[in-house]
């Protein structure tokens, strides 16, 4: 049974319509990735997913449930945690802070959770009163990944995590992702880094101008020439 | 050296709730980004609250002091629920013009029920301490004590309390606080509500130095609005700082220069800082050009 599922999906801003008719799904424990030219609308999806635009029509269920439309504070509560592109962490709040509002909605201490995603970065540990503005690049990444950790979610959505960063820190971060995974963590990533994003995901999904062009295992969809001239960027 | 030890003591005293009126508008303009010009109408019906719980229902200053902070919060929260939510998504011009109407309708409303002439507390603690060279009323020390001890609470909810963190994770960046499982509109809601009581308590407090009248609104917004754009726009404590600052300078330039230019020297002060630093004392350079 999938675990997120996507039906007849439509949406946008305003009145221009970004998503056109769009279906993907994502198995238990899968690590699925999008991959698109700029501009192909997979930010545009996740938001739709995670309740921040409301889809015009389709569906979007997870473990059974419908949640089109659902607001982001009852998804975060029924398991799932999204990374978005840009803005990912609050930058005048120190580390700490940051993890402390991953978690706002459990009541309970919170520490021990804390700890666990310090020892997992644990760059960031050193670093846990600072203001998370002054972070490098990396760092900035590992603590919104934190963040988004905080509850155990079991779906993760991840739009870019590793664009900007110097190639040691995206092997890093990507071995990270693999080792969620293997704890049971279903992801739903977003990459510009097809290479890496092929050599990671279990399945993959081509996305532009807002349709599915194709999807597939990460094999298949390397070997394809038509799909990594067209829209990988290669030739 | 007398005087100036007095003039300063009374710029603190003027500064302090001019500081507790501009927390609010400071704290709503991190949450939302837009200035709620409705907020001195605020701080006067949380003024005229007090008098008339103390004055007409004959309830003690300092419960009606606490019942005016937390009717006036309500109302502040009402005004947000009723008149800036539905405008959340439009342009913040739209909000900003809103707390204008908000504002005249307060004014108004107050006009109304209780009358434009001007009104006391009357309070019969016109004691009078002598520190140095320096004389305080009963009045004057309460009104230092209570600003003090207000930014304190503040400072320590904003730091160490979970609905604090929510607050500054909001006003930092609203959508990835829903996402991280905030709900914002509660925050927003407790943004209001205790930006309203400490202006009701900034207006209770200048009521008491000096009388109510249900246009003193305006002049507690133009004080305010000064303190928070020359302290630094959604920087809370540089909303404080510049309320001090122009308490403390209006009363210098009142004495040294003339009385007259009492009200205009916290702008000039405003516009000579604004030219070398846009943000603001301690604002970041990002929301210098936000309206
Ligand atoms: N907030 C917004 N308001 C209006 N239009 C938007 C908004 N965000 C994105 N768009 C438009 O929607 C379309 C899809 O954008 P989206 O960000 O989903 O693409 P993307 O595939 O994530 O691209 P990238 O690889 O650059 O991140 C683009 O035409 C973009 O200009
Ligand atoms: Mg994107």
């Amino acid at each position: 049974m999938s675990v997120l599922q996507v039906d007849n999906v439509v949406s946008g801003y305003g009145s221009m319509e970004v998503l056109h008719d769009l279906s993907l799904a994502v198995g238990q424990g899968e690590i699925v990735a999008m991959l698109g030219p700029n501009g192909a609308g997979k930010t545009t999806l996740l938001r739709t997913i995670f309740g921040v635009v409301p889809p015009w029509s389709g569906t979007i269920t997870y473990k059974g449930e419908d949640i089109s439309g659902v607001p982001p504070e009852r998804l975060v509560r029924m398991g799932l945690a999204y990374i978005p592109q840009e803005y990912n962490i609050f930058a005048s709040l120190t580390v700490q802070e940051n993890l402390e509002m991953g978690a706002f909605i459990r009541d309970d201490d919170i520490h021990p959770r804390i700890e666990e995603i310090f020892e997992l970065f644990p760059d960031i540990a050193e670093r846990r009163k600072s203001r998370a503005g002054e972070l490098s690049g990396g760092m900035r990444q590992m603590l919104a990944i934190g963040r988004a950790l905080m509850l155990n979610p079991e779906l993760l959505l991840m739009d870019e995590i590793s664009t900007g960063l110097a190639p040691f820190l995206v092997d890093a971060i990507f071995e990270r992702v693999k080792e969620l995974n293997d704890q049971g963590v279903t992801i739903l990533l977003v990459e510009q880094n097809a290479p890496k994003a092929l050599q990671t995901s279990d399945r993959v999904y081509i996305i532009e101008g807002g349709e599915k062009k194709a999807e597939g295992n990460p094999e298949a969809i390397a070997a394809d020439e038509e799909i990594a001239r067209l829209y990988l960027g290669r030739s | 050296m007398g005087i100036a030890a007095q003039l300063l003591v009374n710029g603190l005293i003027a500064g302090g709730t001019y500081a507790l009126a501009a927390i609010g508008y400071s704290m709503v303009y991190g949450a939302l980004k837009f200035i709620n010009f409705a907020h001195g109408s605020i701080a006067m019906v949380g003024a005229y609250i007090a008098f008339v719980l103390f004055s007409l229902g004959g309830i003690p200053i300092i419960p009606a002091f606490l019942l005016s902070m937390a009717l006036t919060a309500l109302l502040g929260v009402l005004v947000e629920r009723l008149a800036y939510r539905p405008l959340r998504a439009s342009p913040k011009l739209a909000s900003l013009t809103t707390s204008v109407a908000v504002s005249f309708a307060l004014d108004a409303s107050v006009m109304m029920l209780l009358g434009a002439e001007i009104r006391s507390f009357r309070l019969p603690m016109q004691r009078t301490f002598q520190i140095g060279p320096v004389y305080l009323t009963l009045v004057q020390t309460v009104i230092i004590a209570c600003s003090f001890a207000f930014m304190f609470g503040l400072y320590f909810l904003l730091t160490f309390t979970k609905l604090g963190k929510s607050i500054r994770a909001i006003a930092d960046d609203l959508l990835l606080a829903e996402i991280s499982g905030i709900n914002g509109n509660l925050v927003i809601a407790a943004v209001f509500a205790i930006g309203s009581a400490l202006a009701a308590a900034a207006g209770v407090l200048i009521g008491m130095e000096t009388n109510l009248q249900p246009t003193m609104g305006f002049m507690i917004t133009v004080k305010a609005f000064a303190a928070v754009v020359l302290g630094g726009l959604g920087n809370v404590y540089g909303a404080i700082l510049g309320g001090f600052i122009i308490g403390i300078v209006e009363n210098l330039g009142a004495w040294y220069i003339s009385p007259v230019w009492k009200d205009s020297i916290a702008y000039v002060i405003l516009i000579l800082v604004l030219f070398v630093r846009p943000a603001g004392l301690l604002g970041k350079p990002e929301d210098a050009t936000v309206v």
